[in-house]
């Protein structure tokens, strides 16, 4: 999988899980520059995320993903 | 990864969604968002089928659904159950609208009447307490005495139970508390008079009789769900410490699965039939290209996966679910298999109707519906055919279908998973209903070997009641006139308030009927409201239940009314017949019994008439 289509999937299931449009969620995405980004909705995207891309997530590396960038650097690591 | 090992991709089925939903095809969509589930089920998913059927009602999508409110008190996080607890409830025509208590403040929650567990419109609260929550001694074993706690965790779960009784009717579920996968005491503690497992199931009982004292509360084995899943698998250890989220992430849906086996019975959008195929359904093989002897049905593989979906049809049957059996074949060669083929199950007395033909199957699942005389909203349909379950999907869309993979090994477990068949209790009515219908075949049956139609009727040696409604009845008339839509001569629809104000009225008579016969009491099934001026009687409505048509039946009664009207001094008999779009059963009714047709008075006869006489194998 491309880059950009792996960028652009992390953002579509971003706009999923927030019912936000993928238009809304720009590479540039993060916790503190999307509204409805909160700790509860932080939980469905790493479910999401983990159901999608078939991986787990530790709690420390949870916690570091809250930017569109930074996700896509934590699946990387874990090879997906 | 997926439940059904499917190849294709999570991503390519959200865009057929998306292209479905762009050319307006509801119910494609709706069958394709089925397949994502079935494919995918989980957080991922769970989203994009709630935003699709926000989609679908845009559109105008037309499958009614039912409402159910419920509100989960917990221990543990239960928030992304959420999404996949709507998800799963709208694809099985519910909505579901969900609140949440305050994390871990159930015991307050059910305290304080101002809790979201009080609020009006609650029907179902949901009391989800981990074991370590509520007995944390017994979920680590800290050598103390476990008998004290057993009684003491017993008391707080009836002081629980007791106090949302005694402010709210609504149903409450109660989740049992699970084992830990390692006893603190190894293997020891099976036989130990300490046992942690043995404290927890004793607690777990103690619970069930707690639950027992009051209508509507239920236990759910969340010790049996857990342990169908593994132990060692369920939980995710390092989310509960970080998110107090306890169950795994493949797991969440299988917790939301187990919730909507009670919220789909509490919502009433259960299936009451079940339409199975034949081939690869019931037996292995395609009985017109293999043969008697060569269909797979016996104990061995892979025959025997054949028989574990006829044991569970079996057991549902004894929930009260109606078998039917809808399959492309010779109907002959079909029938003598099940009759006899040394591996069935089943037999041709387990179903209440076979439609066994080379129709397409939607027009036959509305036959079987029709016959019935069930909604298609209370079907669920059992086949291993795609082609046939996408085509069924499409064009009836408020039927169960459920989804079932390549492997028959699968496919018992699929029916038993399936929450359309749960039942909250069962009354003598579920257990009996299949001995009514089995009853309706035989004299179905008999009509075939009787040599004239005179000793058809003759051997089902009926006795007709005929009465006046007293109050009793209204509520049974009042049905019967909204119900009733094949052989009713007016079709006019009277509330119980209308059929009230007949009984009082002295120009008006309100008569029912009921048949018995040699296999059975019908039940009222014929209503006749008359209205007499002077000599003559005009009939007002004359209908009767399309399950005792062709057996003259609707003769024996008016000849028994026409008879104590004669008696009363009534001279005529007038009557309309009002056509309605489906009523065309009682078209011929007045002309077959003698009323001339007369330009502005309608139908009428004089009394006595030779044509009004209670045929003779009606017993007196």
């Amino acid at each position: 999988m491309t880059d950009t289509s792996k960028s652009e999937q992390v953002r579509q299931i971003i706009a999923d899980t927030l019912f936000m449009s993928l238009e809304e969620i720009g590479a540039d995405a993060s916790q503190d520059s999307v509204r409805n980004w909160d700790s509860l909705q932080q939980l469905n995207l790493v479910l999401a995320l983990e159901q999608t891309f078939n991986v787990r997530f530790k709690p420390e590396e949870f916690a570091a993903m809250t930017s569109v960038e930074k996700i896509l650097e934590q699946l990387s690591l874990k090879g997906a | 990864m997926n439940d059904q090992g499917g190849t294709i991709t999570l991503v390519d089925i959200r865009k057929n969604i998306d292209q479905a939903i762009g050319a307006k095809d509801a119910s494609l969509a709706r069958a394709l968002m089925t397949e994502l589930w079935s494919a995918y089920p989980g957080p991922a998913s769970a989203p994009l089928i709630l935003s699709g059927f926000q989609a679908l009602e845009e559109l105008g999508d037309e499958v009614d659904v039912n409402p159910l409110n419920v509100c989960v008190l917990r221990s543990f996080a239960v928030e992304p159950c959420v999404p996949i607890l709507k998800a799963t409830a709208l694809l099985g025509h519910i909505k579901l609208d969900v609140t949440l208590g305050e994390f871990n403040t159930y015991a307050q929650d059910i305290l304080s009447p101002e809790s979201p567990a009080y609020a009006p419109d609650t029907d179902c609260v949901i009391l989800g307490v981990q074991t370590r929550d509520i007995a944390p001694d017994l979920w680590i074993r800290q050598g103390k005495p476990v008998s004290e706690r057993v009684a003491d965790v017993i008391g707080s779960f009836e002081s629980l139970i007791n106090t949302f009784r005694s402010h709210s009717d609504a149903y409450l579920l109660v989740h049992n508390l699970q084992q830990p996968a390692w006893a603190g005491e190894g293997i020891l503690d099976v036989a130990s008079a300490q046992s942690q497992r043995d404290a927890i199931c004793q607690i777990n009982r103690g619970l069930v009789a707690a639950a027992a004292k009051h209508k509507g509360v239920y236990v759910l084995d969340y010790d049996a769900l857990v342990a169908r899943h593994g132990r060692a698998n369920w939980s995710d250890e390092s989310r509960w410490l970080s998110m107090r989220l306890p169950v795994a992430m493949e797991n969440l849906h299988h917790l939301s699965d187990e919730w909507l086996k009670y919220l789909v019975p509490m919502s009433g959008r259960v299936a009451k039939a079940l339409v199975v195929d034949l081939d690869n359904t019931l037996w292995g093989g395609v009985l017109g290209e293999d043969g008697v002897g060569g269909i797979q049905l016996d104990g061995e593989y892979p025959g025997a996966a054949y028989q574990a979906v006829q044991q569970v049809l079996l057991d549902l049957s004894r929930r009260g679910v109606i078998l039917a059996v809808c399959s492309k074949n010779d109907e002959a060669d079909a029938l003598k298999v099940i009759e006899s083929h040394p591996g069935m199950l089943v037999g041709t007395d387990s179903f209440s109707v076979l439609k066994i033909n080379w129709q397409d199957k939607a027009t036959n699942i509305r036959a079987i519906a029709e016959e019935l005389n069930i909604g298609t909203d209370a079907i669920a349909f059992l086949d291993d055919n795609a082609a046939e379950r996408l085509w069924v999907r499409q064009s009836l869309p408020e039927v169960c279908v459920i989804e079932l993979s390549d492997d028959p090994m699968t496919f018992a477990d699929a029916l038993r998973r399936t929450p359309v068949f749960e039942r909250l209790g069962l009354s003598s009515e579920d257990k009996q209903r299949n001995q009514q219908y089995a009853e309706q075949r035989q004299r179905d049956d008999l009509q075939g070997s009787m040599a004239s139609l005179e000793d058809f009727y003759r051997s089902l040696d009926m006795q007709l009641d005929v009465f006046s409604v007293t109050p009793a009845e209204v509520a049974r008339v009042a049905q019967l006139t909204q119900k009733t839509n094949q052989f009713n001569l007016t079709t006019r629809r009277y509330s119980e308030a209308d059929i009230s104000r007949f009984l009082n009225d002295p120009s008006f008579d309100v008569f029912a009927a009921r048949v018995i016969d040699r296999f059975g009491d019908s039940g009222i099934i014929a209503v006749v409201i008359v209205e007499v001026e002077d000599t003559k009687v005009r009939l007002d409505t004359f209908l009767m239940s399309c399950r005792v048509i062709g057996k003259t039946v609707e003769t024996g009664i008016l000849s028994i009314i026409a008879s104590e009207l004669e008696g009363k001094g009534i001279k005529t008999l007038t009557g309309h017949f009002i056509a309605s779009a489906k009523n065309s059963p009682a078209g011929s009714f007045l002309a077959d019994h003698g009323f001339k047709e007369d330009e502005d008075l309608g139908w009428q006869i004089k009394l006595p008439a030779a044509s009004l006489r209670v045929p003779d194998w009606f017993k007196a």
